[in-house]
């Protein structure tokens, strides 16, 4: 095959993209069960991996722009390297959001939370199914996967309005309790988020296989 | 491929004992300045170049890059007019040195050139002719499918090897040019603008080549082709030319940080094409 050197190195990319991929899903997963045990030291440790999730995308980064700089990149190659780039910093941000809910956890304390932890947790797990299809998505060219699992995030989006529904139900009965509301309402809107940044991940795996800017999250 | 890195140069019988470090690289250049009769060609170059790695020289025409690559294996001796100040060292001992014999020097120090020149001869022979007449005692054939092998053109070639080289299209000639310079196992590949003459496949064929190349030799390429040498190379040299058209080296690192973030403002102006 043609241009072997630089075929690794695409490939060596796409590995790192599904390790990035791997560290921020793997966060975001802990910091919602350390949130349901408000586990302080948990938090701490995530709030100190995101760091590592920090220099992983820079170094992703770094390559991208040395292969554009010394590859002169074009067609799919360029795609490819242009979503790269877009997918590394959608990941650094699920990351900041798993980073996010570990504040929260440390602003929580020790007491007891509002109520039980239920939707937030499905929530969680509907946005990880989604991310991981979408690493999957991107490392197989797979457009109708990528529109598939957009279409999906109208779940977590429910699922934040039935929370924030919920808690507001919450606070009309104990107005007392603002602060802790607010902190779940808080964590719940991280997970929203993080579910519209997968979206724009499918967004760039639609753009890597067909070339079109395509607008996913229409609703 | 087994290549002896450390070998000491043929030497006269009243030339110095060899060094014990052979040098920390392939080829450094201290102090170095070319001369074409009054003309000051080249100043001061001082060049490192790392062992088994792709090191690219780029520039404007008349920079004077392919006259520094023929100083690495003494070709400018040929030109009555060239001379040379400062020191060429190779494994740590100066190839201009009085007791070193110049046809060893081209013989460890090969080189491929832009136009493929093959001798009118058959594919084999163009193959085995440096290797008999610098007294190779192997096998031939092995060390003919060897090089060709090395040079990736044997699948292509294998038989119709006492077919004329000059049948062979552009790429596969500059291969077999690549394949004559290894069959004599050189340590330093010098590479003039080897891929100019050939279209974007046959030039894409070289490149990889080169990189398969480097795992054993020391490659050393002067390209027009600034886009060739970000492809290709490890480390970048950038020489330029000032007003009295002498030739020297602005810049010289790692070609990811020659191509992404170079240090000096006229390495960034040339390879942007603000300037040459």
């Amino acid at each position: 095959m043609p241009r072997v050197v630089f075929v690794r190195e695409l490939g060596f990319l796409q590995d790192e993209i599904l390790a990035l991929g791997s560290m921020v899903s793997q966060a975001l997963g802990e910091s919602v069960i350390a949130l349901g045990e408000r586990n302080a030291a948990k938090a701490q440790e995530l709030i100190q991996r995101d760091q590592e999730v920090n220099r992983k995308r820079y170094a992703i980064e770094g390559d991208c722009l040395r292969l554009m700089a010394t590859q002169q990149p074009m067609a799919g190659d360029l795609r490819l390297l242009a979503s790269v780039l877009e997918i590394t910093t959608e990941l650094e941000r699920i990351g900041d959001y798993a980073k996010g809910i570990g504040r929260i956890i440390l602003l929580v304390g020790p007491e007891p939370l509002m109520k039980p932890l239920v939707d937030i947790p499905l929530m969680c797990e509907q946005v990880l199914k989604m991310l991981d299809r979408a690493l999957d998505a991107f490392i197989h060219q797979d457009a109708d996967a990528a529109r598939a699992i957009a279409a999906e995030d109208d779940l977590v989006d429910d699922l934040y309005n039935k929370i924030y529904r919920d808690i507001i139900g919450f606070l009309v009965e104990k107005p007392q309790l603002f602060d802790r509301a607010n902190y779940l309402l808080w964590a719940a809107h991280n997970l929203e988020r993080a579910g519209d940044r997968t979206v724009n991940i499918c967004e760039r795996v639609l753009f890597n296989v067909t070339g079109q800017m395509t607008e996913l999250d229409v609703t | 491929m087994t290549i002896t890195l450390e070998r000491p140069m043929v030497r006269r019988k009243e030339s110095p004992a060899p060094q014990a470090n052979g040098g920390q690289y392939a080829i450094e250049t201290n102090g170095l300045n070319i001369y074409y009769g009054a003309f000051h060609a080249v100043r001061n170059v001082e060049m490192k170049v790392a062992r088994r790695k792709i090191t690219a020289m780029i520039g404007p025409s008349g920079c004077g890059k392919s006259t520094v690559l023929r100083c690495f294996n003494r070709m400018n001796d040929l030109i009555p007019s060239a001379r040379i100040e400062g020191e060429v060292l190779f494994q740590g001992e100066n190839i201009y040195a009085d007791y070193v014999d110049s046809v060893e020097v081209r013989r460890r120090i090969g080189m491929v050139f832009q136009k493929a020149n093959p001798f009118p001869k058959s594919i084999y022979d163009n193959v085995a002719w440096g290797a008999r007449i610098n007294g190779f005692k192997g096998n031939v054939d092995n060390m003919v499918e060897r090089s060709l092998r090395g040079a990736a053109l044997w699948d292509e070639v294998k038989d119709k090897l006492q077919q004329s080289a000059l049948g062979l299209s552009g790429g596969q000639q500059q291969r077999l040019c690549i394949a004559r310079a290894i069959a004599v196992e050189p340590e330093i590949i010098l590479m003039d603008e080897p891929a100019s003459a050939l279209d974007p496949i046959a030039t894409l064929r070289i490149e990889d080549l080169m990189q398969e190349l480097a795992k054993d030799y020391t490659i050393i390429v002067v390209t027009h082709n600034m886009q060739q040498a970000a492809r290709v190379s490890d480390f970048t040299a950038f020489f330029s030319v000032d007003e009295q058209r002498t030739g020297h080296m602005v810049e010289f690192g790692p070609t990811d940080q020659i191509f992404t973030n170079p240090s000096d403002q006229r390495t960034e102006d040339y390879i942007t094409g603000r300037f040459g």
